[in-house]
């Protein structure tokens, strides 16, 4: 008897096949707690060389929104018209941080963990999932570290504070997404985490960190597709949670304005224009952008580290 | 034995690296320039053909040794029944779980070794409550004693290895694959883990164990393949006859054994318990 037909009749599987989605879906589940301890675990081993060990969650955070804000708002002057702008690149760069570094830790996640990956069988995913779950703990304490400075520098609590929670869930998602894909990328093009960060810092650039992208004086459709990338849009719906002063100088906190209303619709003004249509201080759009943006990455990702499954051992 | 009832069955099966090596290049920027300018592709991928056409069923209640010389092909074989390697032409089949068990599967290295048997039970798909239950047998059969709350960087490599081979066999895998994982134990964690090796084949899984201790093989196996250059010189269940012919092949001198059990006469390995 062939030897196929022999394994067949015996109901023996091939052993480097792929699971079906939802099988996969629910064997990654079953692993939630692996993600949770993996994570810690890389949190503790990432810190354990230093001598202030994990203050470092807090003093990185810190160190960012120094270094930005002497260059960018102290030497260069370059705070054009925003308000409150120490506390606007602050917001800015530690929404962008979590999806940069979700995106540049996640690249590397299958060579550093080949052993444990040609030792162990388990869903492949797990591992950049557990990356970006160390990421979201990272940004929470950024967060942190944001409310401290902001009730420092003069920004009230509100109840627009809460917006931050959906936001931040939107993006984990997104970065979820991303993570997978740059997981995949990196295992098998060796050139990738090498030009990663150039394309990251590209897009630091592009997304408004450090300006605002509606006061660029460029073409308006171009305009409206910076702030339709999905970096941009998670960071202005934050920005527009936590800050009062960036929520006042929206277009959308002054009242409804026909003149303005009639150019949005026209198609020729920027996304923020819209706010002029209806009376409503919050951007419904840039909501249903970062939903989408989050599900779009969330499947596309996904479906694209799932594909792979059998080779991430190879190496 | 039981009715033969396979439980690994390996199809003709091929499995090829491809290593970005240096061949023939020096590996600068310049070279790797002109090779841009020039269009060329990069020379340097090599394909590995390291197992060319291997086929053999294994069945339950099997342990089966895998011998032959450094290179050929003994652990890409033991990761690809285990799934972890693609194969690049025929098929492997297996009915249930494997578990690889290797010299160099490290663990995370900077956290202490309890740490690492809780994450590897939890991938191992265990529950938290099946590891608190299993824990303390777990950390009493490596042998780890008190260094358990210590960083594994701190670690012999016989501990970790015997940490290791602790972590995997604590399961009740279908299939368990040893890959030299104990060649470094002392002698009393070889009884030991002959003896769970032992408990595993009769619980109903086959065990595969590559070793070059060749005497360690005769002790546990009861069936063997030998290869060579990635291809199966011989195999079957007459394992002391082709222990004794990979010996002499290799140039060894013959071993000296008891006509009627075809036991050693010198036994360097502690018989079992």
């Amino acid at each position: 008897m062939p030897l196929a037909e022999l394994a067949i009749k015996h109901g023996l599987r091939p052993s480097a096949e792929r699971p079906a989605v939802f099988a996969y879906l629910r064997s990654l589940w079953q692993r939630r707690h692996f993600i949770l301890a993996f994570a810690t675990a890389r949190n503790i081993a990432m810190y354990t060389e230093a001598k202030l060990g994990q203050l470092w969650q807090i003093l990185t955070p810190l160190l960012n929104a120094g270094v930005y804000y002497l260059i960018f708002g102290l030497l260069l002057k370059l705070n054009r018209g925003v308000p409150n702008y120490l506390d606007f690149v602050i917001c800015g760069v530690f929404v962008f941080n979590f999806t940069q570094r979700s995106f540049i830790t996640t690249s590397t996640v299958v060579t550093e963990n080949l052993h444990l990956i040609r030792a162990l069988r388990f869903p492949r995913a797990a591992l950049p999932l557990g990356y970006v779950m160390i990421e979201l703990e990272q940004m929470m304490l950024s967060l942190l570290v944001l409310f401290a400075i902001l009730l420092f520098t003069g920004e009230g609590i509100t109840w627009y504070w809460l917006l931050a929670v959906p936001v931040l869930l939107m993006q984990t998602l997104f970065n979820i997404g991303c993570g997978l894909a740059s997981a995949r990328l990196g295992s098998n093009v060796n050139d990738f985490s090498q030009l990663l960060p150039f394309l990251m810092r590209t897009w630091l650039y592009v997304s408004g960190v450090l300006f605002q992208i509606s006061t660029l004086d460029i073409n308006h459709r171009l305009v409206s597709i910076l702030q339709l990338n999905p970096a941009a849009i998670y960071i202005t719906l934050m920005r527009q949670a936590l800050l009062v002063t960036q929520r006042q100088s929206q277009p959308g906190a002054e009242p409804y304005n026909e003149h303005k209303c009639a150019i949005w619709q026209s198609k020729k003004s920027p996304l923020d224009w819209s706010a002029y249509c209806h009376p409503v201080t919050s951007e419904f759009h840039y909501w249903i952008y970062g939903i989408a943006w989050a599900a779009l990455a969330l499947v596309v990702g996904f479906w694209f580290f799932w594909r792979a499954e059998a080779h991430y051992g190879r190496g | 034995m039981a009715a033969a009832e396979p439980m690994v069955v390996v199809d003709d099966l091929h499995v090829v690296y491809r290593v970005y090596g240096r061949g023939g290049d020096r590996g600068t920027a310049a070279t790797a320039l002109l090779r841009i300018i020039g269009r060329k592709t990069r020379r340097s991928i090599r394909e590995v053909h390291a197992i060319r056409g291997v086929s053999f069923v294994a069945y339950r209640g099997d342990a089966v040794g895998v011998i032959g010389r450094n290179g050929s092909g003994k652990s890409t074989l033991l990761r690809a029944v285990a799934g972890l390697l693609p194969p690049e032409q025929g098929n492997v089949y297996s009915a249930g779980q494997a578990a690889l068990l290797g010299v160099n599967a490290a663990m995370l290295e900077d956290l202490t070794g309890e740490r690492n048997v809780v994450i590897c039970c939890l991938a191992m798909g265990m529950t938290k409550k099946e590891i608190k239950e299993k824990f303390q047998s777990i950390v009493d059969f490596s042998g780890v004693g008190k260094f358990i709350d210590l960083s594994m960087k701190t670690y012999s490599t016989g501990m970790g290895s015997r940490l290791r081979f602790a972590i995997a066999a604590s399961k009740e895998q279908d299939i368990l694959l040893v890959d030299e994982a104990l060649a470094t134990g002392d002698a009393e964690f070889r009884v030991r883990s002959h003896a769970r090796i032992e408990e595993l084949r009769n619980s109903a899984g086959t065990v595969f164990l590559v070793a070059h201790n060749l005497e360690e093989v005769e002790l546990t196996c009861n069936r063997i393949i030998w290869m060579e250059q990635g291809k199966i010189v011989d195999q079957g269940t007459n394992v002391i006859e082709i222990v004794d012919a990979y010996i002499a092949a290799s140039g060894g001198a013959p071993v000296e054994r008891d006509p009627v059990t075809g036991r050693r006469v010198h036994a360097r390995v502690p018989a079992k318990t």
